[in-house]
């Protein structure tokens, strides 16, 4: 079995989760009908509301179930935008932090490109922690024309924590509502959307032990949304389409073992997350964490960029290893980026190709850690290698014997 | 691995054999064309999705290895530096050269492997000794060796080509057929690959300066003008728009492109034909045989073409006249037509790559005695 160190790209199916699935897909029913299988299936949509809504601290009735992270972000950063402009055709920005993960990116560049929005991009401090003056100074400048503001609740690169509730202050002292990506925060820290005070925030199934496809927009009751998606007028008319009771009722169960576990594991997965960095760092001093330090980062996240080293080449050796991490970044194409979190952090293109992450989860163990730590001075070396593959050839081709006769003569 | 049949039966073939294969897509753009058209270029997201298909089916890790930028500077802009100056190159052959069995074969063997396997058609055997030889697929009609060609004896070391046997591209596409892979029927990809639209001189022309200038005829009599030396290749004869017919009434064909003078130099069909080549840049596929070391002249098959005809020749080693290297000469039993500077002559001994040279002169023998 292959030691399995990206949980924030996807984490195994709980029990629990499991259980309310197969028990869910086995039975029929849509929750809109309204007949006795109907009524069960609505019953167990309902229960799974307020599951959600308690682990995720709100109320049932700002539960907006998705498709899961991306939709959920889709739909708030779009449906916010419509709706402010639709009351006042002035309110044109969004501001944005610049590391964000693509869901929301790409969407906000979207609605820059074809719906006239004007998109300010909140630079990050190297630990990649939002700069909250400037946050202010663009709050400050006609607050009038800011339809949104979206930030991250925690990075899913580098796990850096965003200031949350501070953000959510600055921003409704000017009257603009804020969305937030938890995808990445839910399951691995307390969250709280009530007390956060946030307007709309995005979760994720498949991320805290559910399945993949679900996930929710927690939408505050009084926050008007634009649908992006039109139909029977399912989820208050804001995400039409019929509901996925099994997915829906296992996204729950995921949600309320998470929770109910989440001190004790969050405490146990940070010590893991420590031994790690303590050892990464013991066996290859140059490799440097990226992200914030201690307590400021996801307790399952550790992001390194190694120099000299490109990521994908120490992905492949780790994973040859049988170790399986990820360079964290999207790829365009398969084509290796150079990550933008990174860059926002203001690490060069050179060093931010050298990013690996090692996410962990509920099922981490220390032998985990341990069989990182062991493949990992190879894997590293061999990297190395690869990468110093200078601009020279060191095969001997037609073109380095004709140099080489040229200047021999 | 292209995305195309050939290499993803070579990739199989090789998990068969019981190697370690891990997939690699080149990626040689970063702009990558989001869908295929037609059967030109590569490189394409499609592409790349259908190489990634094809590593899953077979069970292997697969990989994008980025070289745009080494693309970029060594093979398409020496492309462009090579027409600038007048030359025909050959940037299939400078890939093979300077990025399959160099930029990638060196990371590939840092990273601990120990060969770069690709779907060519084209054989490696090894003599009594161990040392590799490089040989035409059974299969001439398909036969790639020639692009391979530039191949060094370290480079050969590390190369698998297990297409070699197979008696016709048909048996490939069964074979991928027969084993699940969905590019079994994927158009075969022709042309120059960054060259989307297979326009070469509407692309060259927006690469290189050009100005008009005049075509000459053999005896240096101007018969008309251009827009621009470059986009003339030897062997030509369409496109000219000459003003003055030639005295005997026949066409007139492109003789040789002078960039420094900006003249294209025009002549009979009889002028084109080439009977002797001086090669620079030499180098041999695997060991050169002995004739070479000692200087002395040998015999052998010269082809100047990716898919043109060898012909009977003989060979040797000259020290070049001017800077104390040395030159292959060759001398052509059959006249060969449409030779530029530029283009890779390779030599054959039977079905043996000997090794290949640059083309830097080529000879009409009538001419000469104009």
């Amino acid at each position: 079995m292959p030691v399995y160190l990206d949980h924030a790209a996807t984490t195994p199916l709980s029990a629990e989760a499991l259980a309310a699935l197969t028990r869910e897909l086995a039975r029929t029913g849509n929750p809109s009908s309204l007949h006795g299988s109907g009524r069960r299936a609505r019953r167990s949509v309902e229960d799974a509301r307020e599951t959600v809504a308690a682990a995720a601290g709100a109320h049932p009735s700002e539960v907006i179930f998705t498709s899961g992270g991306t939709e959920s972000d889709n739909l708030a950063v779009k449906g916010l935008y419509w709706s402010r402009v639709g009351e006042n055709p002035a309110r044109r920005r969004i501001l944005c932090s610049a590391v964000e993960h693509h869901a929301v990116l790409d969407t906000v560049e979207w609605l820059e490109r074809h719906e006239g929005a004007e998109v300010t991009w909140l630079s990050v401090d190297a630990d990649g922690v939002l700069d909250l003056a400037a946050l202010q100074a663009e709050l400050s400048r006609e607050p009038d024309t800011i339809a949104l503001v979206t930030v991250m609740w925690a990075n899913n690169e580098v796990g850096t924590i965003q200031p949350i509730g501070r953000i959510v202050e600055l921003a409704h002292a000017a009257g603009v509502p804020v969305h937030s990506d938890a995808v990445q925060a839910f399951g691995s820290l307390p969250v709280d959307f009530k007390a956060s005070g946030l307007d709309a925030m995005s979760i994720s199934g498949h991320k805290i032990g559910g399945p993949v496809g679900v996930g929710a927009l927690l939408l505050g009751r009084a926050v008007k949304l634009t649908p992006v998606q039109h139909g029977g007028g399912q989820e208050r008319d804001v995400r039409s389409g019929t509901l996925d009771t099994a997915s829906i009722a296992a996204f729950a169960a995921a949600a309320e073992k998470v929770t109910a576990t989440l001190g004790t594991e969050s405490a146990r997965i940070a010590a893991l997350r420590d031994r790690l960095i303590a050892g990464v760092h013991e066996l290859i001093p140059e490799a440097v964490l990226r992200g914030a330090p201690g307590n400021g980062r996801l307790p399952g996240n550790a992001h390194f960029t190694f120099p000299g080293c490109e990521g994908d080449s120490l992905l492949f050796l780790l994973d040859l290893a049988g170790v399986e991490s990820s360079t964290g970044s999207a790829c365009t194409a398969g084509v290796p980026r150079p990550s933008h979190v990174l860059l926002a952090m203001g690490l060069d293109e050179d060093t931010a190709r050298g990013a690996q992450r090692f996410t962990l989860g509920h099922a981490s163990v220390e032998a985990d850690v341990d069989a990182l730590l062991a493949a990992l001075p190879d894997a590293y070396a061999r990297a190395r290698q690869a990468g110093m593959a200078g601009r020279e050839s060191s095969i001997q081709t037609a073109g380095t014997i004709a140099r080489h006769a040229q200047a021999g003569s | 691995m292209s995305g195309g049949v050939d290499s993803a039966v070579a990739a199989a073939r090789a998990v068969e054999a019981g190697h370690d294969v891990v997939g690699v897509h080149l990626a040689l753009s970063r702009m990558p064309g989001t869908l295929r058209t037609g059967s030109r270029g590569c490189c394409t997201i499609e592409d790349s999705r259908d190489a990634w298909r094809a590593c899953d089916v077979l069970g292997i890790p697969y990989y994008v290895w980025d070289f745009s930028e080494r693309f970029k500077e060594d093979v398409v802009q020496d492309f462009i530096d090579e027409y600038a100056a007048g030359r025909t190159p050959n940037p299939c052959m400078r890939c093979n050269e300077r990025i399959k069995f160099a930029a990638l074969l060196e990371k590939a063997i840092a990273l601990g492997f120990d060969a770069v396997c690709t779907g060519h058609y084209a054989k490696v055997i090894e003599d009594a000794d161990g040392n590799r030889e490089l040989h035409r697929a059974a299969d001439w009609a398909k036969d790639q060796s020639y692009v391979l060609g530039v191949l060094t004896h370290e480079q050969l070391k590390h190369s698998m080509f297990p297409l070699a046997d197979t008696p016709s591209k048909a048996e490939v596409r069964a074979e991928a057929e027969r084993r699940g892979l969905s590019v079994a029927n994927k158009p075969d990809s022709h042309d120059i690959c960054f060259i989307p639209d297979g326009d070469t001189a509407g692309w060259l022309a927006e690469k290189i300066d050009m100005a008009t200038g005049d075509i000459v005829d053999e005896t240096g009599r101007k018969v008309g003008e251009h827009p621009g030396a470059n986009a003339f290749t030897v062997g030509q004869r369409r496109g000219l728009k000459l003003g003055t017919p030639a005295a005997d009434g026949k066409p007139r064909f492109v003789l040789e492109i002078r960039p420094k003078e900006n003249k294209v130099v025009v002549g009979p069909e009889a002028l084109l034909a080439i009977d002797e080549i001086r090669g620079i840049k030499v180098s041999w596929a695997g060991l050169p045989i002995a004739e070479v070391v000692t200087g002395e002249e040998f015999e052998c098959h010269a082809q100047v073409r990716a898919h043109g005809d060898p012909v009977p020749a003989t060979a040797r080693m000259e020290p070049a006249a001017d800077n104390g290297g040395s030159q292959l000469v060759v001398r052509l039993a059959t006249p060969l037509r449409g030779v530029a500077p530029g283009q890779t002559v390779v030599l054959y001994q039977g079905s043996r790559v000997l090794g290949q040279a640059t083309i830097d002169a080529a000879r009409s023998l009538q001419r000469a005695e104009l």
